[in-house]
Order: C-alpha cells, then sequence, then structure tokens
C-alpha cells in the first residue's frame, strides 16, 4: 500500500496511530504503518564522501539499509559517546532506509482533529519534515514525513 | 497481444536473422542448393503462419519474396541486385513486426506494392532470361503452386508440376519414411533415407494436400530439375537436419528471462548465506555443522554453476547481424570482404552479450571501413583483392577474449602521431617517448578519428571511445595490435558474468572496501627500509616499479577520510600495500593500509542517495554479515587524473605567483664533464648516427636525413668526434630545415626552473642555471641554427638583456604555448602563461605586473579581441603593450584588432616577427618610462 493510500485511509479514520521517538529530548511521532521494524543498528559501515546526514550503511537480515542520522537530519547536537541509539525501519521508493534515534516510546492512537499546524515559528529545517504537532499531557509530538524527510535529502544530494 | 502471436514474434524474428546470413552466404555460393532451400523454407513458414494469423500485408510480402527464391532453386542466376531485393523484403518484413509487436497485433496500415512489383518483375525477367527449358517448364507451374498456397494458406499443397523422373521421390513418400524413423536415433535415418530410393519408381505421382508441419519439406519437392542423384542425397540431408531441429525442441522450453533474472537473485543471496554460515563455521574448530556445511557449500556452488549457465548465450547470437552489414558495407564501399567468425558457440552472460553487441558491430564496421583497403589498393599492395575479416571468441580464464582482426593497410602511426599532436593530447617530446601502444592507445580518445574524410560508416571521431567506455563499464579491456600493411587486430577481454565477482578485501583509515579483482594487477609491499618504498616528487608520492614510476594515491585521501578525520596521518604513513591497478591505459597504485583476501562477492546497486558518489560501484554483505562498500575502478581512475591536473595547476599557480614555471630540460654532455642543458621543446627529435653515416661535403659534416641532407653543428670544437660507433645528436627542425646538433652523451630529461643566474659571454652559450642541484650550461640553440644556415633567423642582435622583462602569453593551445616560451624566454623575457583570457584577467586583478602581454585571438571564453579590449578599458593596464599572434592574419582582422586597441598583429609562426615587434614595442616602454 502506498504511503498516499495509507494516508487516505487515516484521514478518514478518526485516529491514528503513531509509533513515538524520542531523539534529544523532543518526541516525534511517526505513523504506525510505515514503521517496518525497530532494530539496535550494529556493525555500521561508514560510507566515504556520502552525505553528512548518512551514518553509513548496515545488514539488516541480509537488506542492506542505509542509515540516517536523525540528530545531524535535524540539526541537533550529536549524541553523546558511548549512548546508545535505536533505529526506525521504513521503506521508501523500494528501498529501505534506517532512522537512527535515541529511543523508541509507547505506541500511541491519537484522534486526527487534534493535530495541530506547525507553528511559523518552527526552524525551517524542522518545519520541512513536520506534518504537524499534537499536544500530549506534559510534552508536544511532532509528527514526522517520512517521504519529505528522505525525499528533500536525496534531492539535496541529486542538485 | 495472445500468446501464439507472441510466440510467432519470436520465432520469425529468430527465422529472420537466420535468413540474413543464409542469404550471404548464398549469394557467395550460389551453387549451394541446401542453404537456398533453408532459405526458402523460412519464408515459406512465415508466409504460412503469416495466413494462419490472418496478417495479409505481410503473408502478401513474404510470397513474392518466396515466388523470386523459387525461380532461384530452379536455376535462374543468383544476381547481387537479386539477394539486395530480397534483402530489402526481408528488412520490411522485419519493420513490419516490429510496428505488429506495438500495435499489440494489429497489422500496420500500409502497402508493399513498390516490392512486391519488384520482386514479381524480377521472377518474371529472371526466369525470361534463362533459355534452359526445363527451368521454364518449372517456373510457371511453381507460381501457380504458390498461388494455391495463398488462397489456402495453411494447407501447403504438394502440387507435384510434373511426373518423377526415375530415382526420385514424392515428398509423401519421403515423409513417411521419415515418420517412421521419427522415434529412432539419427544413424538410423540414414538407412532409412538410403531405403527409401529404391522404392521411389514405385511411387504414385499422386498430388496430394499435405498438412501444415510439411511445410518444412515443401521446398524439396518443388525443387525439380536436379540430378537424380543427387536428389535424395540433398533431401536426406535436409530432412535429418529439420528432425533434429524438432527433437532440440521438445527437449527446450522458453523460459522468460525475467524468471532466470529471479532465479539468479536468489543464488546470489543464497551464495552470500552460506559465506556466512562458511565464516561462522571457521571460528569454531570443531563443529558438528563442519560436513553438512561442507556439503552445502559444494551444492550451492553447483547451484550457481547451473544457474548461470542458463544466463549462458552463445557469443554468435551477437554476431548474428555482422554477415548481413559486412555485406551492405561491402557494396556501399565497393570492397569485397569475406567475414570470417570463429568460436560463434563460445557463451556468456546474456547480460555482458547485450552490452557487448553495439561495439563489436561498431568494430567489424571500422574494419571494413578504416582498415581494409580498396580493391585497387590490395592489389597495389600484392595482396588478395578480397579482404578478410576475422572475429573470434574463446575462453580464457574466467575471461571471455573477442578479437576483431583485419588484414588491411594496419594503422597509421604518423597520421595518429600527427593527430596526438593537433588534438594537444601531448607534446611532440612526449610523442617521441611513446611505444607504438601507446600511441595506438590515442584512438580511443574522443574525437580522435584519423579516417581522412567522413563516410557515411566512419571517420566521424566518435566510436572507439565510446566502444571503449561501453567494454570498460562491464569490467573489460580493450587493446589494439597494429602492423602496418599486414592488419589490425582489437583484443577485448571481458568477465564472463557480471552479477558474481571475485573482489579484493582491503582495509584504509580503519574501513574496508573490496575492490574488484579483474582491475587489479598485482600487489606490492611497502615499507620505508625495503626495495620498495614509497617515494615523493613534491609531495606526490610516486613508487618505482620495474624501472617505471608508477603514481600512487592513498586511498584514505581519495575518499575523503582524512578530511573527516579518521586518520590524521595516514597520508605519511608510508609503510602498507600497493594495489597496483590498470584502468584502460591508465595505471595507478593505490595506498592502503592492509589487505585481507579476496572473496567471491555479489554486486548490490546502491541505494539511490547514494548513487552520486562515483567512487563505488555498488555494496554487498560480506561473510562476517558486515556490509562493505565496492570500489569502481573507472571512478578511481577519473578521480586520480583529475587530481592530478588539479595539482599541476596549484603547482603552476604558486609558480606563476613568484613569476617562475618550470620548463622540460633536455640534459646532455658535450666537450666538458659539466652538463648542458637545452628546453626540451624546442628539440625535434633525438637520433643516433652511425660514424659511417656522417660524410664531409664542402667542409661540412653532413648526414642523409629522411630523405635529405641535414648539415651537423658541433657544440663545442673541443668535442671527441668519435671515429666508430654511434654519435647521438638532437635534431631542431623548422620550416622543413632540420639541423644536428652534436652531442657526447644524453644524459637526462629534467623539469626544473629555467634562471640564468650568470650570463655567459662564449658564443653559443645563453649561460649557466642551476638545474637539479648541478650548474649547467644552457646552450643557445639560436646561436647555432644560423651556423648550419645563415639564414634561419637573425636574433644574435636580442641576447640575453640586462633587465628581464615581465612577459604574459595568453593561449589556450599548450603546443604553441610550449612552442612559444622557450623562445620568448630566450629572447630575454620572463614568461608567465596562461591558458584562457579570463584566467590572465585574474591573475592581473590579483597586482601581477608585466612588462607586455602575448595573446592568441582564436580562445574559447573571452577571445583576444576582448581581451584586449577590457585591458584599454581599465586606466591600469591602458597602455600596456598587447601584441596578438593568431592563426588566422588576414587585413581584416588586423584591423579589427587595431581597432580593439592591439599594439601589433603577428602570424604565429612568425617567430622573428614576433621577436622584433617585442622589442620594439617594450624598447618604446623603457623610453617612455624613462
Amino acid at each position: 500500500m502506498s504511503v498516499e493510500v495509507i494516508e487516505a485511509a487515516n484521514s478518514n479514520a478518526s485516529t491514528i496511530q503513531y509509533v513515538t521517538v524520542v531523539i534529544a529530548d523532543q518526541l516525534f511521532g511517526l505513523p504506525i504503518e510505515q514503521v517496518h521494524d525497530v532494530f539496535m543498528p550494529d556493525r555500521m559501515t561508514r560510507v566515504p564522501l556520502s552525505p553528512a546526514e548518512v551514518a553509513g550503511v548496515l545488514n539488516l537480515r541480509g537488506r542492506i539499509v542505509t542509515a540516517i542520522d536523525m540528530r545531524r537530519r535535524l540539526n541537533l547536537p550529536p549524541r553523546e559517546e558511548g549512548a546508545s541509539a535505536m533505529a526506525v525501519g521504513i521503506e521508501f521508493k523500494g528501498e529501505s532506509y534506517g532512522l537512527i534515534i535515541d529511543t523508541v516510546g509507547e505506541v500511541l492512537n491519537l484522534p486526527v482533529a487534534e493535530r495541530e499546524p506547525n507553528p511559523t515559528n518552527l526552524d525551517p529545517r524542522w518545519g520541512s519534515v513536520s506534518k504537524g504537532v499534537h499536544r500530549l499531557e506534559g510534552r508536544l509530538m511532532v509528527i514526522l514525513d517520512v517521504s519529505r524527510l528522505l525525499e528533500t535529502l536525496t534531492a539535496t544530494i541529486a542538485a | 497481444m495472445d500468446d501464439l502471436l507472441r510466440e510467432f514474434l519470436t520465432e520469425t524474428n529468430e527465422s529472420l536473422d537466420v535468413v540474413d546470413v543464409e542469404l550471404v552466404k548464398f549469394e557467395q555460393n550460389p551453387n549451394d542448393a541446401k542453404i537456398l532451400d533453408n532459405i526458402f523454407r523460412l519464408v515459406h513458414t512465415i508466409k504460412g503462419t503469416c495466413g494462419f494469423l490472418g496478417l495479409p500485408r505481410l503473408e502478401a510480402l513474404a510470397h513474392a519474396a518466396e515466388t523470386l527464391m523459387g525461380k532461384f532453386r530452379d536455376g535462374v542466376p543468383v544476381t547481387g541486385a537479386a539477394v539486395s531485393l530480397i534483402l530489402t523484403s526481408i528488412d520490411r518484413i522485419k519493420d513490419i513486426l516490429g510496428e505488429l509487436e506495438e500495435m499489440e497485433g494489429q497489422e500496420p496500415e500500409g502497402s508493399d506494392a513498390d516490392l512486391i512489383s519488384q520482386l514479381e518483375h524480377m521472377a518474371e525477367h529472371g526466369a525470361d532470361a534463362v533459355l534452359d527449358p526445363s527451368a521454364d517448364a518449372a517456373g510457371a507451374p511453381a507460381e501457380d503452386g504458390a498461388a494455391d498456397t495463398d488462397d489456402d494458406p495453411p494447407l501447403v499443397v504438394q502440387a507435384l508440376e510434373r511426373d518423377l523422373r526415375p530415382g526420385e521421390v514424392s515428398l509423401d513418400e519421403l515423409e513417411r519414411a521419415f515418420q517412421e524413423t521419427d522415434v529412432e536415433i539419427v544413424p538410423v535415418e540414414d538407412e532409412a533415407v538410403a531405403e527409401a530410393p529404391p522404392e521411389a519408381p514405385a511411387a504414385e505421382p499422386a498430388p496430394e494436400p499435405v498438412a501444415a508441419p510439411v511445410a518444412v519439406a515443401a521446398p524439396a519437392a518443388a525443387a525439380a530439375p536436379k540430378p537424380a542423384a543427387a536428389r535424395p542425397e540433398k533431401a536426406k540431408d535436409h530432412e535429418a537436419k529439420g528432425d533434429q531441429k524438432h527433437n532440440v525442441s521438445n527437449q527446450s522450453i522458453r523460459v522468460h528471462v525475467e524468471t532466470l533474472e529471479d532465479l539468479m537473485t536468489m543464488v546470489s543471496e543464497l551464495v552470500l548465506t552460506r559465506n556466512q554460515l562458511l565464516e561462522i563455521v571457521r571460528q569454531h574448530e570443531d563443529s558438528e555443522f563442519k560436513v553438512p556445511l561442507q556439503r552445502l557449500s559444494n551444492v550451492t556452488a553447483e547451484l550457481q554453476e547451473g544457474v548461470m549457465k542458463t544466463r549462458m548465450q552463445p557469443i554468435g547470437n551477437a554476431w548474428q547481424k555482422l554477415p548481413r552489414i559486412v555485406r551492405d558495407l561491402a557494396q556501399e564501399l565497393d570492397k569485397q570482404i569475406e567475414l570470417e567468425m570463429v568460436g560463434a558457440d563460445t557463451e556468456l552472460d546474456r547480460q555482458v552479450l547485450e552490452l557487448i553487441k553495439d561495439p563489436l558491430t561498431h568494430m567489424v564496421r571500422n574494419s571494413a571501413d578504416h582498415g581494409l583497403e580498396t580493391k585497387e589498393g590490395r592489389q597495389t599492395a600484392g595482396k588478395s583483392a578480397i579482404g578478410k575479416i576475422r572475429l573470434s571468441a574463446y575462453h580464457e580464464g574466467g575471461h571471455i577474449i573477442i578479437e576483431v582482426a583485419d588484414d588491411g593497410r594496419g594503422l597509421d602511426k604518423d597520421r595518429i602521431c600527427a593527430k596526438i599532436l593537433a588534438n594537444g593530447l601531448a607534446t611532440e617530446a612526449e610523442v617521441e617517448k611513446m611505444t607504438e601502444a601507446q600511441i595506438f592507445k590515442h584512438l580511443f580518445h574522443a574525437g580522435f578519428s584519423t579516417a581522412a574524410k567522413v563516410t557515411n560508416v566512419s571517420g566521424r571521431g566518435v566510436g572507439m571511445d565510446v566502444v571503449r567506455t561501453n567494454i570498460e563499464q562491464i569490467g573489460g579491456t580493450i587493446d589494439l595490435k597494429s602492423t602496418a600493411g599486414a592488419g589490425t587486430s582489437v583484443i577485448i577481454k571481458i568477465p564472463l558474468t557480471l552479477a558474481i565477482v571475485s573482489a579484493l578485501i582491503v582495509e584504509a583509515a580503519g574501513d574496508r572496501f573490496a575492490i574488484p579483482q579483474l582491475s587489479v594487477v598485482e600487489l606490492v609491499r611497502v615499507h620505508e627500509n625495503s626495495e620498495h618504498r614509497i617515494e615523493r616528487i613534491k609531495e606526490t608520492p610516486v613508487l618505482r616499479l620495474r624501472n617505471k614510476l608508477l603514481p600512487l594515491v592513498h586511498m584514505s585521501q581519495l575518499l575523503g577520510q582524512e578530511k573527516a578525520g579518521f586518520a590524521a596521518d595516514a597520508t605519511h604513513d608510508d609503510n602498507g600495500f600497493i594495489v597496483v591497478m590498470q584502468v584502460g591505459s591508465q595505471n595507478f597504485g593505490i595506498v592502503v593500509d592492509g589487505v585481507f583476501h579476496t572473496e567471491e562477492i555479489v554486486v548490490k546497486p546502491m541505494t539511490s542517495m547514494l548513487r552520486n558518489i562515483t567512487m563505488f560501484s555498488g555494496n554487498t554483505i560480506l561473510g562476517d554479515g558486515s556490509v562493505i562498500m565496492i570500489i569502481d575502478p573507472n571512478g578511481i581512475a577519473q578521480e586520480i587524473s583529475s587530481e592530478v591536473t588539479e595539482g599541476q595547476q596549484s603547482a603552476a599557480d604558486v609558480e606563476a605567483a613568484a613569476g617562475i614555471e618550470t620548463l622540460s630540460m633536455l640534459l646532455f654532455r658535450a666537450g666538458s664533464p659539466e652538463p648542458k642543458a637545452v628546453p626540451l621543446s624546442l628539440v625535434t627529435r633525438l637520433e643516433e648516427f652511425n660514424v659511417n653515416k656522417i660524410e664531409t661535403a664542402n667542409g661540412r659534416d653532413l648526414v642523409q636525413y629522411r630523405g635529405s641532407l641535414m648539415p651537423l653543428v658541433y657544440v663545442s670544437d673541443m668535442m671527441h668526434r668519435r671515429t666508430e660507433g654511434t654519435q647521438p645528436m638532437l635534431v631542431f627542425t623548422d620550416n622543413g630545415r632540420s639541423m644536428g646538433l652534436v652531442v657526447d652523451e644524453i644524459v637526462d630529461i629534467v623539469e626544473d626552473q629555467l634562471k640564468i643566474e650568470i650570463s655567459s659571454d662564449t658564443p653559443g652559450l645563453l649561460g649557466s642555471a642551476v638545474i637539479k642541484g648541478i650548474a649547467t650550461e644552457i646552450v643557445d640553440v639560436g646561436h647555432f641554427l644560423p651556423l648550419a644556415f645563415p639564414d634561419w633567423f637573425q636574433r644574435n642582435e636580442m641576447q640575453t638583456q640586462i633587465v628581464a622583462k615581465e612577459l604574459l602569453y595568453v593561449d589556450d593551445s599548450s603546443f604553441f604555448r610550449n612552442m612559444l616560451s622557450p623562445v620568448l624566454k630566450a629572447a630575454g623575457f620572463n614568461v608567465t602563461t596562461r591558458e584562457s583570457a579570463d584566467d590572465a584577467m585574474v591573475l592581473l586583478e590579483k597586482g601581477r605586473r608585466f612588462d607586455v602581454i602575448v595573446t592568441d585571438i582564436e580562445m574559447p571564453g573571452m577571445d583576444g579581441f576582448a581581451f584586449a579590449e577590457a585591458l584599454r578599458g581599465d586606466e591600469r593596464w591602458r597602455d600596456l603593450p598587447v601584441i596578438a599572434v593568431s592563426a588566422i592574419c588576414t587585413p581584416a582582422s588586423i584591423d579589427k584588432g587595431r581597432a580593439a586597441g592591439l599594439d601589433d598583429y603577428v602570424a604565429k609562426f612568425d617567430r622573428p616577427g614576433l621577436i622584433s615587434a617585442l622589442k620594439d614595442l617594450t624598447n618604446t616602454e623603457l623610453g617612455v618610462a624613462a
């Protein structure tokens, strides 16, 4: 099922399920349909000459997965030395990617109606990959737009 | 499109390719009835099937072609024109088929009346031309028979036009005989057929309708006026062949290519997994998995081999179109060409096969057009009028070697050299040092065609470079051999398959990389204290390898790992391994920190996000489960060559800033032990003559050189004149005149600054300079030239000036930069060169001061006129003298130059004119300044 179809289906439903992840203490949400798996990035191979956002490539059950360093992608300071990391496996245009994040949280079921547009003063680097914000109790969750996230990355490289 | 039609299209296309080949064979050997039968049968089958599928247009055309061929079989002489006509018809059929495929089975609109009427006319005309009554008699009914078939296409009516002669067999009889032997093996068939003739007289000449499959046999029946004895022989041959074919087709099935590709991918995965398992077991010495795993490993290897085999196709498939192409070319170019094909059954991966099809075709065309001489040319050269092109293929250690050879005139080395110089690909001195092979390699450069005239076929300067690129893309290499007058051969070496490659695993700056073995020539271990050590020429690492200098690049530097801070001092660590690689004609060494082992890897494409990194061709999963990047040798080669030019450029910048440029100098000894030097670019050639070749006339020493007398001049009277052996000399040539400057010994060619520190009063010496740390006398060639020819040019008056003037020379041609700079330097200028007016402007903007500017007119970007205008428009340089040198010296351009503000306009080849113009201008300048 393509992303568009999923979204269409989602928008009809009153709620969307999000997998929440934490990157540098900020809570993000990814639509659950887009998340294929969650894994520990292990034995990553660095790719010289690649864009800074590409953390490397790794073998995930026989598939070669391109790992994206989300902290770099979102202009955040690098992870502390020795801090553990997790990865969220997604598929985009027939290729496998792994988004390197800090930790994975619970799965939330959130009503579509409560989604708010991005605040106008949001960092443009974030704004371009965010589809809106959910006000949760005590904290805010930024919805990550996976296709935009990867598309802009490939586009900047192609340019 | 239904399956039936698809099947028809595939089959017909195959048949047509065969017809192409057969027809060309037939034209050469029109008496071979077997070939004709083959062609006839194929066309007939096409016609029959078209009728069955309801494709009237195709059917009508095939029918007309068949009729004409029927005439041939009846003994009408075969002419080239007739074969051409049939080939044209077949091309038309192919076109229609192509459209048919596109239009999903809808036959395209259109009429073939033109071709059909031509075919019919020829059939009529041909038949009339033959007086033989038997042929005539057979001719007319044959048409009737064909017309029958036309009316009722699915059924081929076997109508015997006449009574059987003694010893002949009716088709039905034959058919029966074969059907009976169908189940038996081939040798038995011979007997069965041998039995057939005796039955023949009994056979009734009863025309009976025969079912469609007999289309194959039909021509045999129609072939009438043949000696009776030959008839069963031929029929047997033909039938046995058809029969075998039948059996083979029963044993094979058609599989969609995609299915095979999928299978290959799965096997590739299996190989990877097996490698992984083997790696795990290797770590546990006595594992119980060891034995079964060994078995699994063997089975996997066999499976891999088996699947690879399904992808293998005989190279002959790629050659199929060549006989036709060569034939057409021969007609077009009016040459007689014989194409010999050896090893057509050599198999290689279909993916590779597809990729070499076009390069091969191109090379064969090249051989036919450039390689082979015309008929007259061949006869003058004492060769047979028929030119030969030989195409051969064979396996050699995991590679397939394909050779395209002709017995033509061979490559013209001098013309290639001239072209190299004209294109500025190398300097004359460099060309001088090149081996034949190196010179020939230039043929593969873009835009390099030595064909004097552009023909329809080749000579457009695209081609060989495309061939090379295509071959290199699939990891192959291409080589040229040529003997003047005896022919040229191109040798291509390509891997059998692309899917699985053997790779060398290396380490650089802590990361591992895979380098495809194919481009690795050897490994050299280097250590600071060992025989092989890395040396440096001004920061550039090189390695002495078997008397040659190999340029080196650190892998970590190539991959920018250093910059990223992965390894701070890797570049200066000279202990490690050098992977010597060859890509095309380029040799270089990659310095790596470690070499592990070789491994069979399956190349997986890079993710689109990383595909723009030219340094990698893909990635793969190693036996230990980690991902590794696969180095692309082509990407590296490109990077290295661009790095080298960049390096040179920046070095040139540094030196230009200091007002000094390096120059190639030729070091020699003459008369004294101190070395002497001349700028290399002034020297045309280095020669050695046997002393007994030196003759004396009019009190001067002379040698016969290239058909004329060349005066010899001795550098010093102190020189010891040899009485035996050879005498080395430097040859200077200008405007068709040559002079030999005799020396004792040629020492070396070095690259250094030419900075004359002590000027000399001795005639013939400009002064002394330090070259490579040794005081060297700089010889004034200008002194010696008039000694040989007094009028060479008068330049004694412009001996070294006291104040060296700064001169900027702008020219996009490196050839002229090399030629004129030493002349200008010798005239006492400090010369700085720039490739373009834009670069020159940058330099001027930086505040460099010049006393005079010499500029070319025709340059890419800002031309000489615009440059002069720009200078005149700026008050800083308004009064700076500017002299234009140009190959085009017309009154109009001189006027234009004057309008643009040029002080003088000199022809490029007029060196004395340039010198005197410079002298005038700079002197006035001095006067103004004073």
